[in-house]
């Protein structure tokens, strides 16, 4: 039998607002337990909420990004249900009348091969606050904190198909949310998270499984990990015989595995209402295309313009769009420079990415920053270093010994360009080998590189490597 | 319309609210009493009619994005049952 | 006496230096202590901040910076948050509830200079019609301490009729402020919804609540509109709108005014005593020179039940946060979260509270919303469209507010319908966001009887203009209850 998977994906994207979204408290990570929970946030007797604008404007942002409908007339509800990190028993969400509709966004696979993924809708709600689980006397503690921060939780259409594909498309919402600067995307702090609805069925069959929803998954190896995961569990369930139950699973990273929890039936019935404090948000056309006009150059348009503008590869130009920070930092480097751009993207695709990755910084955060790097690239292009050295210029920036001219100039790591003293220096070399030298000359070709690395121990690097070259062959054939 | 015991109680767990045993058939004879007066509802064709959320028809009116509140922990905490090191104390939470 | 004042009268008194504000306060606190033993109308009396606030008024007075109500004792209901002094809402579940912060209105009335008095009690969760669903017991009407005071403002009309203060705020979700106003002889009025900020009172029906002022004369809930309306950025309900001097058209004749008189509130149901005294109120607006139009209200007869569907949905959801976690009751010894959770709010809520949280439950509950809240909002459009038809033709609607006079404690406590029921004349309004004014009209078998007065959103200085010709023309609301005088 061969199964086909169908899998949906949740995501909730925490907007990247100063204040929280029905109040005016802040939304900064990591304060001390509650003392970011004013009295709306904590469901005080009498308090009521107040929208926030931004809020609203970065859910349109988002609409008109993926080409959705943003709607004139959406409706905050209510979804009710008891939690401790609830404080009001509710949740303000959008149910009916979200604020964005019908969009889609187009996924690449490894194979080169294009996907279109349809969103659903995406609406705002607010987020919950913690639970802290470490023993406080066999209690629980509860931390409002994050409650009310603004999410926008962005609804797929169940067009997935595989795990792989599923983590693609969340990597492209990411992305883009980044982009719009709507969202910081950190998903350590929980500001990018997903739930994911997955079912199976044989292939060709027209209905849907039974489906099964893992929640709060925070990163795309668990995505892809869990989804395979629950795949594979509910492949196994149909094949034994069994039957998959509609539930709520958690993804459990350390065993690799997905478990059931507590089981919700009852607790689905959340009685969504309208909102009685809040009023419908309206939008009219004028405010809807005053925030088309703030949208930014969008990863495919920028994907295309640098390959026509800077002559890159389809696939350098694919890596470089991936993140707008890591695009944003490789046109300030480029822009400054005269030559190719295929160097700038060398080095920020190769050494700049391998240490950001290595040390689990964002480019943001790199001690080299776009014009320090500049500077060292157009010490390559008129050869004042040679791109090997280059290489220790850019590990000295990055340990914080100054620009690359205060590298080159404190550790003398300037090229020598002067032919004369080449020449004098081979010269030296030859004299001092004479074995190598007639061996050469005897037909072992493979003995210029010795020459060649000799002549750069003892220039430590600095010679420049083309001059070198061209003496070296000048001599020894001549 | 009639509720009978058991739906009594499935809603009283619903809302989260404990009650008596002994009071479950007088909470049962008053819901449906009540349930009986607002299927007075029912005899009007409203077909066509827009549900009225609110008595104003006017648009929510949206907040600067500010941060205004300051930290008022030690106030708020000050009439809370139980608190330690900041956080609202509750019976463990098992997921 | 100052307590026969009016509040009116006090302002000039203190404006003319013939009373201090701590002698004014001083002698309503002894009041209290002397005759409150009697009606249980105050939860909470605030004597020492009262006598603070009473000398600083005095300040004022004297320095000149004085508004009409600087210095004026009242009382608010224990409904409106009030920073440092107890807020119970009139629940066993906020009896520990020492409020953290202000409501917008006790910070504009306290702007105003005024001097809170206490606290009044009320139903709890201001959810009845009879102040009989207090968990600090019933109030006692002035007129007869045998009967109800109405509710939910109960405790507001109670003390202001027996003139334990020269004021009350009040709140009204389904006629809490004109039905005890009218049952205890006093003036209330109910704005428009949104005129008056909910931020911190509590809410029961988010949808419907509006505070209001509740005093001797329309006059006086005309002064204390002046400080209670107006924008609050904290409330998204609240009106954009500019606050106008709700004075400045007392004085306007009334002549050529048109009153409808729809059919529906003269029909069945309508205590014959209390028929008879709104007659004569309306035959004495006929005399002042109105004009007086049948009209009808075809929907009238299914306000109470949309009432019973919305304020129960809303309350349902809105009385969650009362969970035992962050304030207010907790259950002793909470076996897990759900005991936690299912004890303090079992415990806390009194029994109509938790019949009307069931009732929302029940009718926002899967499989139920269309037939119940969908159909009741559609329904509220067509009540309120019959409103809105009704002004096009006449410019205030006249009526009882109650269709008897004061009942006895514990008549109906058991029968929740036939309390509902009570409440027939004014949840309209509240259905609709209009306001609505009870004004005393006269007494059937020794009891108050209210005028019911309804007009077009935001026309309160249209229905304090009427109100206050006919009280400059009738003396019912001079009327003290004997034991009170």
């Amino acid at each position: 039998m061969e199964w086909e998977s169908v899998i949906g994906l949740e995501i909730h994207a925490q907007l990247a607002t100063k204040s929280k979204i029905f109040s005016s408290a802040s939304t900064a990570y990591g304060a001390e337990p509650n003392t970011q929970a004013c009295a709306v946030d904590l469901g005080l007797p009498g308090v009521l909420p107040v929208v926030n604008q931004e809020a609203i404007r970065m859910a349109a942002k988002f609409g008109l990004a993926t080409g959705s409908n943003v709607s004139k007339h959406s409706v905050f509800a209510r979804k009710n249900y008891f939690y401790p990190d609830l404080p009001k028993g509710y949740q303000i969400s959008q149910f009916e009348l979200p604020i964005v509709e019908k969009g889609k966004m187009e996924i690449e696979l490894e194979d080169g091969s294009k996907r279109i993924i349809g969103i659903t809708r995406a609406h705002l709600e607010e987020d919950a606050g913690k639970s802290l689980h470490e023993d406080f006397h066999g209690m629980t503690g509860i931390d409002l904190n994050r409650a009310g921060t603004p999410l926008l939780e962005i609804v797929s259409e169940p067009d997935i198909r595989s795990a792989k594909e599923a983590v693609a498309y969340m990597k492209k919402i990411h992305s883009l949310v980044q982009y719009l600067e709507i969202c910081d995307g950190n998903m350590a702090e929980g500001s990018f998270r997903c739930d994911a609805n997955v079912s199976v069925r044989l292939k060709g069959q027209e209905e849907f499984g039974t489906r099964a929803e893992i929640k709060n998954i925070n990163s795309f190896r668990f995505v892809e990990r869990a989804i395979n995961y629950e795949i594979e569990r509910q492949i196994d369930v149909i094949e034994s015989g069994g039957e998959v139950i509609q539930e709520t699973r958690l993804y459990d990273a350390d065993k690799d595995e997905t478990r059931s929890m507590r089981s919700k039936e009852e607790a689905n019935d959340y009685r969504y209402f309208p909102d009685p404090d809040l009023l419908p948000v309206i939008l009219d056309d004028a405010y809807i295309e005053s925030v088309r006009n703030t949208l930014p150059e969008l990863p495919k348009e920028k994907h295309q313009r640098f390959v026509s503008e800077y002559h890159l590869t389809d696939y350098d130009a694919g890596i470089l769009t991936s993140s707008r920070e890591l695009a944003d930092y490789f046109e300030t480097v480029a822009k400054q420079l005269a030559g190719d751009a295929k160097l700038v993207a060398n080095w920020v695709i190769g050494d700049l990415s391998a240490r950001v990755n290595k040390e689990d910084i964002s480019i943001r955060q790199s001690p080299v920053t776009a014009k320090m790097l500049a500077g060292m690239l157009k010490r390559i292009e008129d050869n004042t270093i040679s791109g090997k050295i280059a290489k220790d210029v850019f590990n000295a920036m990055w340990s914080g010994e100054g620009d690359a001219d205060t590298v080159i100039e404190n550790k003398g790591l300037k090229q020598i360009t002067d032919s004369s003293a080449i020449e004098s220096m081979i010269d030296d070399i030859i004299a001092s080998n004479p074995q190598q030298v007639e061996q050469y000359r005897s037909g072992k070709d493979k003995l210029f590189g010795f020459f060649v690395g000799q002549a750069m121990k003892i220039s430590k690097g600095k010679a420049n490597p083309a001059q070198v070259n061209e003496i070296l062959k000048q001599k020894l054939n001549g | 319309m009639s509720l009978g015991p058991d739906e009594v109680k499935k809603i009283a767990h619903l809302a989260r609210l404990g009650i008596n045993e002994s009071d479950i058939d007088d909470y049962a004879s008053n819901l449906s009493n009540i349930l009986d007066l607002v299927a007075q509802m029912n005899s009007i064709d409203t077909r066509n009619v827009p549900p009225m959320a609110h008595p104003q028809d006017v648009g929510q009116r949206l907040r600067a994005d500010e941060v205004l509140e300051e930290n008022q922990r030690d106030r708020f905490q000050k009439i809370a049952p139980q608190t330690e090191n900041g956080l609202y104390l509750v019976p463990k939470v098992i997921e | 006496m100052y307590h026969t004042k009016t509040l009116a009268e006090l302002s000039s008194m203190l404006a003319a230096g013939k009373v201090s504000s701590v002698e004014l306060t001083q002698s309503f606190i002894d009041r209290i202590k002397q005759h409150d033993s009697d009606l249980n109308s105050f939860i909470t009396v605030t004597e020492e901040q009262a006598l603070a606030q009473a000398k600083l008024a005095d300040e004022k007075i004297q320095s000149g910076t004085a508004g009409p109500l600087t210095g004026i004792p009242f009382a608010h209901k224990d409904i409106f948050c009030t920073q440092d002094v107890k807020t119970s809402c009139g629940s066993k579940m906020l009896d520990n509830f020492i409020a953290p912060y202000n409501a917008t209105v006790v910070e504009k009335m306290a702007d105003a200079g005024m001097v809170m008095l206490g606290k009044t009690n009320m139903d709890e969760f201001a959810m009845g019609s009879s102040n009989e669903t207090s968990y600090y017991g019933p109030v006692r009407n002035p007129w007869n301490t045998n009967a109800v005071p109405g509710g939910s403002s109960g405790g507001s009309a109670a003390s202001v009729a027996a003139r334990l203060t020269p004021a009350a705020t009040g709140t009204d979700t389904g006629g809490s402020i004109r039905q005890p106003a009218s049952l205890c002889g006093i003036t209330g009025l109910k704005p428009t919804y949104g005129r008056v900020s909910r931020y911190g009172m509590i809410a029961f029906a988010s949808s419907l609540d509006q505070g209001g002022p509740m005093a001797q004369t329309a006059e006086d809930c005309a002064l204390l509109l002046n400080a209670m309306a107006g924008f609050d950025r904290r409330d998204s309900t609240s009106l954009e709108l500019d606050v106008p001097d709700y004075t400045a058209d007392l004085s306007k004749a009334i002549k050529g005014l048109k009153i409808g008189l729809p059919k529906e509130y003269f029909g069945e149901g309508l205590d014959a005593g209390v028929a008879e005294v709104v007659n004569q109120a309306i035959q004495q607006y006929k005399a002042m020179g109105a004009e007086i139009i049948d009209i009808s209200l075809p929907n009238t007869h299914l306000a109470v039940p949309v009432y019973y569907v919305v304020a129960p949905a809303e309350c349902s959801s809105n009385l969650s946060r009362f969970d035992g976690v962050r304030f207010g009751y907790r259950c002793e010894a909470p076996r897990d979260l759900e005991d936690l959770y299912k004890r303090s709010r079992g415990e806390g809520f009194g029994t109509e509270v938790k019949r009307r949280i069931m009732v929302g439950t029940y009718a926002l509950s899967a499989g139920y919303y269309d037939a119940y809240y969908l159909k009741a909002q559609q329904l509220r459009r067509m009540i309120s469209e019959d409103f809105s038809k009704a002004f096009e033709q006449v410019d205030v609607i006249m009526g009882p507010s109650s269709p008897g006079t004061a009942f006895n404690i514990g008549e109906k406590t058991n029968d929740p319908v036939s309390m509902y029921l009570s409440d027939i004349y004014t949840i309209a309004v509240n259905l609709a966001g209009l306001p609505g004014i009870s004004v005393p009209a006269g007494f059937s078998n020794n009891m108050p009887v209210g005028l019911q007065i309804i007009a077009n959103s935001f026309d309160e200085s249209r229905l304090l203009n009427i109100a206050h010709q006919y009280q400059l023309a009738t003396d019912w609301h001079k009327q003290i209850p004997k034991a009170f005088a």
